[in-house]
């Protein structure tokens, strides 16, 4: 590790009058990814400004029937509140997938969206890798590369995103709360990730002046059921091979429409827009789940050793739709 | 009598393990500590041009880096299991600039604190003329050779007629099984804090052999044997990968002696992957012939390892073959490929756990083929006698495993046919293998004091790896003695004391306890011949034979009113101590039994029949390893074991690149190995009688059978849910969509 100062501003303006004016900056939260990124040397902040005690920690009903979620909130809090279970069950479900009950205590929503990829190249320091040095190539397009993505890659990352709460987030149409000095601004959460395209080095929209304050949650219709189903090899902490937040709403025994999102397959969380448009006003069966499925692997370019990650993830798709279903009866 | 060994008393270590106590090697702490970091190479083959260590030496704390360039000799400790002798690779660390494989340590960063010290790594810059590696052994097999030896024993093994038997069986099988390298992985990463005072090296190391490092680290830096003490209290686990000595230690000695500092080398998690060793990758190709009614006439056991350029090792994966069943007909070969990766070393059960996934699949097939229920094949194909030497079983209850286990799993409700049985929406399956582990002892001592607070304390070069050692040794010593547990303290782990062989093998428990029971009867022995000298004593003159010890009181056999205790006949004669001192070796000269544990282990697994996810459900194991020394440390053995094996089934591989031969998921996020989530419900058994020849106690050694047929077992019940055989490890859910 690289020797750091520190900071810890109390208000939200104090950080962000930080970050601005403190070159080789970074924020940090619950500490889960960055600090072993520091323990690696892949990434080398010299100044650590500290946001712990901002005070975005809350999750409070909006009048419209959403939620609110202060970026600072705890995977644990957020998976465990009996509004997330109660209304956005697939949410709660998500973030309790993820990592071990100690990591969860610890990590923060805002820290969630800004995870970084487990690709072992970009972690190892030594090998050429574009994202974390820019322009030197992808390691595991030769290399090994079961676990990576086979959606949204390029020939200069294959690395997967690998939130499962980003991806429940996308499903549900979170909307990204987003502080400057200077403005405030929203975003959409199937947005607020990046292709690699070009330059897999630029991950989310946030400039490096910019703060994650909050995590709006539209309100869902009384009539809708979700879920989260992830597929890995061990039972519990490991990132997903594949995952999928389903959210349905009904209308009588049709959906009137759903969303579908996809997770340990993409390099961001990938939201299937095609194939939700095959939901819309539909009597639901495993056929239909199964195009729905179809659809949304169209684009697929899976390598040489994730082919299995096609199929793995069409059926987990259908077994979260029917699940989604199942809770609609 | 025989109140103490065997009963299910507490880990004597318990207690300061879980408040944090127990100091384990790297929990030392000393003045003027100066802190070692390793320089890996990230080339797996060329040679080291030029290290530049400008950079790393300006940062401030730096004291030295010590590289090929400015390394003194060491020189070659012999590399000899006998002699108490051995490292885990040939080559000596920092002697030339040839690299062998990626993570080969090029030098030593030695700096005032430990940031410094990673810091400066980080900073030295290597020019390499790099080579293009070897690293798969199935494209390298031209290269191969075949060893001429195993521990002494001649390859390849030929008994009877292996061609004239399959050219005439009435049914052929011929499969090729396959299991990736896999890394040892204890919680505990190896450490070494070195201090030497100008005339003596001590040790705080974490070793599963402590006599065998001291002579090492002596030989090497040509120091009298006596000169340099190892130190290992407590050790978080080894499985094989602490047994022989690794370049770390070698560097912090030197280190040490060259800085007169103290000099600690706490290796990472990432470290663990590089130069401590591994389990080899292996491609068994087994041939087999067989009657209809279940008989296997002919069977060849062909297994291809590999090895690295700095070492010999062999996995030695065709004993399974050799020592379990009776097959009268049989070949076990070898081929090993030197692969540009570090040297392979053993890793719990060395051979049999990967032997023994191939052959008991195997059996599994066989018995699909004949409609034959496997546990009826098995006992079609029981062995009488010892199959290679046909020595009669000093005990064996291979029969008996199977019979219990098949009645607590309830086989008999098995419908055989794949698929066949469901529990809710996915596929449950049932599978099982047998588990086999040769009985091994090697001399050992110990040294047992009866103190005159009534307490006493055993001594032995031993060590403890979290397997109860301390607890076991003390039992025995309180069976002898007839003092409470809680009375005698064990000294462990300290080369000073007793000379005592390597926990490995599963040998400790037969080869140092019967030391500690001989030890103790010799001091009891003192105490019973100083009390009849004693004129003041109640025994003054009375014959041995009449008296005996008693919860810490020698007594008349005929009066037990008649006593004193042992702290009173020592302080009356004015003595510190009374000690006994054994050794005790392996007195089998006409060699007139076979020894070795057997067990029966049963699987319970659930398939989704669209994710293909695998869980398991529950498992039995069911374990004859001799005398149990404490039910609670061995059934926790027995079910660590398990769990071992489970990561073998389903999730443990190391992956290298293929084009750098680094290991890709050198971190336990990545090398997958079972969480509690992961861990059914396991049933552990004991047969729990004492082998009648293997040593006074009846003990053999289970450190290692649990791990021994898990894979084979879980394999054969993913066949039974899904009718999709899996013969490469580990099992995962891509292999069955």
């Amino acid at each position: 590790m690289k020797p750091f100062t520190y900071q810890r501003p109390f208000t939200v303006q104090e950080a962000l009058h930080s970050i601005r004016n403190t070159p080789g900056s970074i924020f940090l939260a619950g500490g889960t990814n960055l600090v072993d990124m520091m323990k690696l040397e892949v990434i080398n902040p010299s100044v650590l400004i500290d946001i712990n005690q901002l005070p975005l920690n809350k999750i409070e009903p909006l009048p419209n029937g959403g939620i609110q979620i202060g970026s600072l909130v705890r995977n644990s809090d957020l998976g465990f509140h009996p509004l997330i279970r109660k209304n956005y069950p697939v949410l709660s479900q998500a973030v309790l997938s993820g990592a071990s009950p100690q990591l969860r205590n610890m990590a923060t929503v805002g820290g969630n969206l800004m995870q970084k990829t487990r690709c072992s190249y970009y972690r190892d320091e030594i090998s050429p890798c574009s994202k974390r040095n820019p322009g030197s190539g992808c390691s595991a397009l030769k290399g090994y590369h079961a676990e990576h993505a086979i959606l949204g890659t390029s020939s200069s990352c294959i690395a997967t995103h690998p939130s499962d709460m980003c991806v429940a987030l996308s499903a549900l149409e979170a909307i990204i709360h987003i502080e400057s000095e200077k403005e405030k601004r929203k975003i959409a959460a199937s947005e607020f990730h990046l292709l690699p395209g070009n330059s897999p080095e630029k991950e989310t929209v946030l400039e490096p002046y910019e703060i994650i304050v909050m995590i709006e949650l539209p309100p869902l219709p009384p009539n809708t059921t979700s879920c989260y189903i992830k597929v890995s090899h061990r039972a519990l902490y490991e990132f997903a091979l594949s995952s999928a937040a389903v959210v349905l709403e009904w209308e009588g025994e049709k959906i009137k429409q759903g969303r579908i999102a996809l997770g340990g397959v993409a390099a961001k969380p990938w939201r299937c827009f095609q194939a939700e448009r095959l939901l819309e006003n539909s009597l639901p069966d495993e056929k239909l789940f199964r195009s729905c499925a179809e659809t949304a692997l169209q684009g697929a370019e899976p390598q040489k050793e994730n082919q299995y990650k096609v199929e793995l993830t069409k059926q987990v798709i259908c077994k979260a739709l029917s699940t989604a279903f199942k809770r609609s009866v | 009598m025989n109140h103490w060994i065997g009963a299910p008393i507490d880990r004597a270590d318990g207690i300061l393990k879980v408040t944090g106590e127990a100091s384990y090697a790297a929990d030392f702490n000393f003045e003027n500590l100066i802190y070692g970091i390793p320089i890996l190479s990230t080339c797996a083959k060329g040679k080291v041009v030029k290290i530049d260590d400008s950079d790393a030496l300006k940062i401030p704390g730096v004291l030295t880096i010590l590289t090929s360039q400015n390394t003194p000799e060491f020189f070659p400790a012999k590399s000899d299991f006998g002699t108490a002798s051995q490292m885990g690779e040939i080559r000596l660390p920092l002697q030339d600039e040839t690299i062998h494989y990626a993570g080969q340590y090029l030098g030593v960063v030695l700096a005032e604190t430990l940031e410094s010290a990673e810091e400066a790594e980080k900073l030295v810059k290597v020019l390499v003329e790099e080579e293009p590696p070897i690293l798969e052994m199935e494209k390298n097999l031209s290269q191969a050779y075949s060893p001429k030896a195993f521990f002494g024993e001649p390859l390849p093994v030929i008994r009877g007629n292996f061609e004239k038997a399959f050219s005439e069986a009435e049914i052929k099988l011929e499969e090729i099984y396959t299991t990736p390298v896999e890394h040892h992985n204890p919680m505990e990463p190896h450490a070494s804090i070195a201090v030497w005072d100008g005339e003596n090296l001590t040790l705080y190391e974490s070793t599963q052999w402590v006599v065998g490092a001291r002579n090492v680290v002596a030989d090497a830096l040509k120091l009298p044997r006596e000169k340099v003490k190892i130190i290992s209290w407590f050790v978080g686990g080894g499985f094989g990968c602490k047994g022989f000595i690794w370049p770390h230690t070698l560097l912090s000695s030197l280190a040490a002696m060259q800085m007169k500092r103290p000099v600690k080398v706490l290796l990472s998690r990432r470290h663990l992957f590089t130069t401590v060793g591994h389990r080899p990758a292996t491609c068994q190709k087994l041939t087999l012939g067989a009657s209809r009614s279940g008989k296997i006439s002919a069977l060849k056991h062909h297994t291809i390892t590999h090895t690295s350029f700095v070492g010999e090792f062999l996995e030695g994966s065709g004993g399974a073959s050799q020592n379990l069943y009776d097959f009268p007909n049989l070949q076990v070969i070898y081929q090993v490929v030197r692969l540009n990766k570090g040297t392979p070393t053993f890793m719990r059960a060395p051979g049999e756990s990967t032997g023994l996934f191939a052959l008991e699949s195997l059996l599994d097939e066989l018995s699909y083929k004949l409609k034959i229920d496997p546990i009826e094949l098995r006992l079609k194909n029981y062995a009488e006698r010892h199959p290679e030497t046909g020595l009669p079983w000093s005990s064996s209850n291979l029969k008996e495993c199977l019979q219990i286990g098949a009645e607590k799993f309830g086989w008999k409700n098995r419908n055989p046919d794949p698929g066949s049985m469901k529990q809710g929406n996915l596929s449950l399956g049932w599978g099982m293998a047998v588990s086999m582990f040769p009985g091994f002892r090697s001399p050992g001592s110990a040294r047992v004091k009866i103190l005159p607070d009534n307490t006493a304390r055993v001594e032995s070069a031993t060590q403890d790896m979290g397997t109860g050692t301390y607890t076991t040794m003390k039992q025995i010593a309180a069976e002898i003695l007839s003092l409470p547990p809680e009375k005698i303290n064990s000294f462990l782990g300290d080369s000073s004391y007793p000379a005592a062989p390597i926990s490995g093998g599963s040998m400790t428990s037969a080869s140092v306890g019967p030391a500690v029971e001989a030890a103790a009867k010799k001091a009891l022995q003192h105490l019973i011949d100083t009390a009849i000298k004693d004129k003041a004593s109640l025994f003054y003159r009375c014959s041995p034979d009449d008296l005996q010890a008693k919860n810490g009181n020698l007594i008349f056999k005929t009066d037990p009113s008649k006593a004193e205790t042992f702290g009173e006949i020592l302080l009356r004669n004015n003595l510190p101590f009374l000690e006994g001192e054994a050794f005790i070796k392996p007195d089998q000269p006409d060699k007139k039994y076979a020894f070795q544990s057997h067990g029966a282990q049963f699987a319970e697994v659930l398939v989704d029949p669209y994710l293909k996810t695998i869980r398991l459900n529950r498992m039995v194991g069911i374990f004859d390893v001799g005398k149990i020394l404490n039910l609670k440390t061995a059934r926790s053995q027995a079910i660590g074991g398990m769990i071992m094996g489970i990561g073998m089934a389903l999730y443990e591989k190391t992956v290298y690149d293929l084009t750098t031969g680094r290991v890709v998921n050198d971190n336990l996020s990545d090398y997958l190995i079972p969480v509690m989530a992961d861990i059914p419900s396991i049933d552990v058994e004991f047969i729990d009688k004492p082998d009648p020849y293997f040593n006074s106690l009846g003990v053999r050694g289970l450190g290692e059978i649990g791990i021994t047929g898990t894979a084979a077992a879980i394999a054969n019940a993913v066949y039974h849910a899904t009718g999709i055989r899996i013969r490469d490890l580990p099992i995962t859910l891509e292999k069955l969509l």
